[in-house]
């Protein structure tokens, strides 16, 4: 059996009274496609947090290639990161850099690279999101927030990734460029082989970018399955979701 | 209804609300103690992001000059002012020019500064951190294998240490120069005898303690800037607060921390 690239292992999050995460547990395999769909405030964020090292678990395990990295920090750390991709769902992009920048930042900052050859990945890599190059030297202000989410999109995989990160990637966007950004996230994703866990609540984006789907709901995964079966998983709280019903045994977060 | 439990919902035990400040006061100061023992880890090892301090000097100092320069002009020719009036009540008017350079350069060049610094550049660092932080900025320069402390702080710190000292002596030169022109063009004052007096009274250690405190409030305004632009919580709101923290910390810290030098100074007979 492959060993899965990322692992949450009875993950538990607390923020003080607030019993975030109880107990994830998920398994991603390299390649694999997987979206975790879930309601405000189910702890989609604060999953991806934690898997990302960004947040600590106060209990459970996380592994990355098998390598437990749950409370690892400097080098084992900074290790992993250099082999995992994140595009934010503000996009996150460092508005005191012009887009190239932005995009080239961890080639310039670990090294690998001088400044004029990043500049050239950077334009490269913007090309593959079809953006030109005369983006480049703007900054992130001055430009749409489509064009933002596809620069974000750049930066998280130049460095070609073997996992990447999407939270809420398509929120905020009008439909035509939502799924525009799906459609670059699959072929760029693909053309990588990268694994990629994806969180959101826009369906039509899960559908189209999911190999599997699991719903965390009450800090729990409560069910995980290919997603060609999302629509007919026989989950009440599923089939609540998918369907965007009110009624049913989810409460609307009002 | 007993009368513990009347208390408990009503009227608040006031020893457990003081002891609940207390704590709290505790452990902020903990929280800020751990924040500057990374900032400095990360200022004095390496790996340094010279474009990041650069930037940052020329944003702290060279930015802040017009109004360092404004205070301390019209602080030097206030200071002249009222020596004078104060002087001429037993008939010491002539001290003027010392006991301003006295003044601006022990105390007031260095201290104007600093509080105007809080208001400028500890409360704009804090805002455009806290901004940073609620944008997710911050997480993403972590998801890139940058450290926030090495990237961000540090370079605000370091820049603030180098600045400081220098937006104090030009402070300086400007406070006496602010007296010197109220005392010759409005006092009477000989424009030489009063450059005179200043040159031969002032000593290495007025100047050296003036920049020794820059130094310290220099880390005092960057460290509280970007402590409290750090754990600024979301929203316009929570960076306007961050903002407003940072600087009325900065400024009460500068003060606190200018009267301990202060008595240390004349402990050592500096």
């Amino acid at each position: 059996m492959t060993t899965p690239i990322l692992s949450l292992q009875n993950v538990e999050k607390r923020f003080g009274k607030n019993h975030v995460l109880r107990g994830v547990t998920l398994d991603v395999a390299p390649g694999e496609s997987l979206v975790v769909i879930g309601g405000s405030g189910s702890g989609k964020s604060v999953m991806l947090k934690n898997a990302l090292g960004l947040m600590t678990p106060d209990s459970g395990q996380i592994l990355f290639n098998g390598e437990d990295v749950t409370q690892s920090r400097g080098k084992t750390r900074a290790r992993m990161r250099e082999r995992v991709g994140m595009l934010f769902q503000s996009g996150a992009l460092f508005d005191s850099l012009t887009v190239w920048e932005n995009v080239a930042f961890r080639l310039v900052n670990s090294g690998i690279v001088n400044r004029s050859k990043a500049k050239d990945r950077a334009i490269e890599t913007l090309s593959k999101v079809r953006l030109g190059s005369d983006v480049a030297d703007l900054y992130p202000a001055e430009i749409s927030g489509g064009m933002q989410k596809r620069v974000s999109l750049a930066r998280s995989i130049i460095s070609k990734p073997d996992l990447i990160f999407f939270d809420e990637p398509t929120t905020g966007l009008d439909p035509i460029t939502a799924d525009a950004i799906n459609d670059l996230i699959i072929e760029q994703v693909r053309g990588l082989g990268a694994a990629t866990v994806t969180i959101t609540h826009d369906m039509s984006s899960a559908r189209k970018i999911a190999d599997e789907v699991a719903m965390l709901f009450e800090g729990k995964i409560i069910w995980r399955g290919k997603a060609s079966e999302v629509d007919s998983s026989g989950n009440p709280y599923v089939d609540q979701f998918v369907h965007g019903r009110a009624d049913g045994p989810i409460q609307p977060a009002l | 209804m007993s009368n513990a439990s009347t208390r408990k919902r009503g009227i608040p035990n006031p020893l457990a609300w003081i002891g609940a400040a207390a704590l709290g006061l505790f452990a902020e100061i903990g929280r800020l103690a751990v924040f500057s023992a990374r900032v400095k880890a990360a200022a004095f090892t390496p790996r340094w992001y010279f474009g990041q301090i650069w930037k940052q000097i020329i944003q702290i100092g060279f930015y802040s000059l017009p109004v360092v320069g404004l205070s301390a002009i019209f602080i030097g020719a206030a200071l002249a002012l009222n020596i004078y009036q104060g002087g001429s009540r037993f008939g010491a008017e002539q001290f003027v020019p010392n006991i301003v350079v006295l003044g601006i350069t022990r105390e007031l060049g260095a201290t104007i500064t600093a509080l105007m610094l809080a208001g400028r550049v500890s409360a704009g660092i804090s805002a455009e951190i806290g901004a940073m932080r609620v944008t997710e900025q911050i997480d993403a320069l972590e998801s890139l294998s940058a450290s926030p402390y090495r990237y961000l702080y540090a370079p605000r710190f370091i820049a603030a240490l180098i600045a400081l000292p220098m937006l104090v002596l030009v402070a300086d030169i400007i406070g006496v120069m602010g007296g010197w022109a109220v005392s010759v063009f409005g006092l009477g004052f000989d424009s030489t005898v009063y450059l005179r007096n200043t040159l031969d009274f002032v000593t290495r250690n007025d100047v050296l303690t003036g920049l020794i405190k820059a130094v310290v409030f220099g880390a005092v305004i960057a460290l509280m800037g970007c402590y409290q632009g750090d754990k600024s919580k979301a929203g316009a709101t929570g960076v306007g607060r961050a903002a407003t923290l940072s600087m009325v910390g900065a400024a009460v810290l500068v003060l606190a921390s200018n009267y301990i030098m202060s008595t240390l100074f004349v402990e050592f007979g500096l």
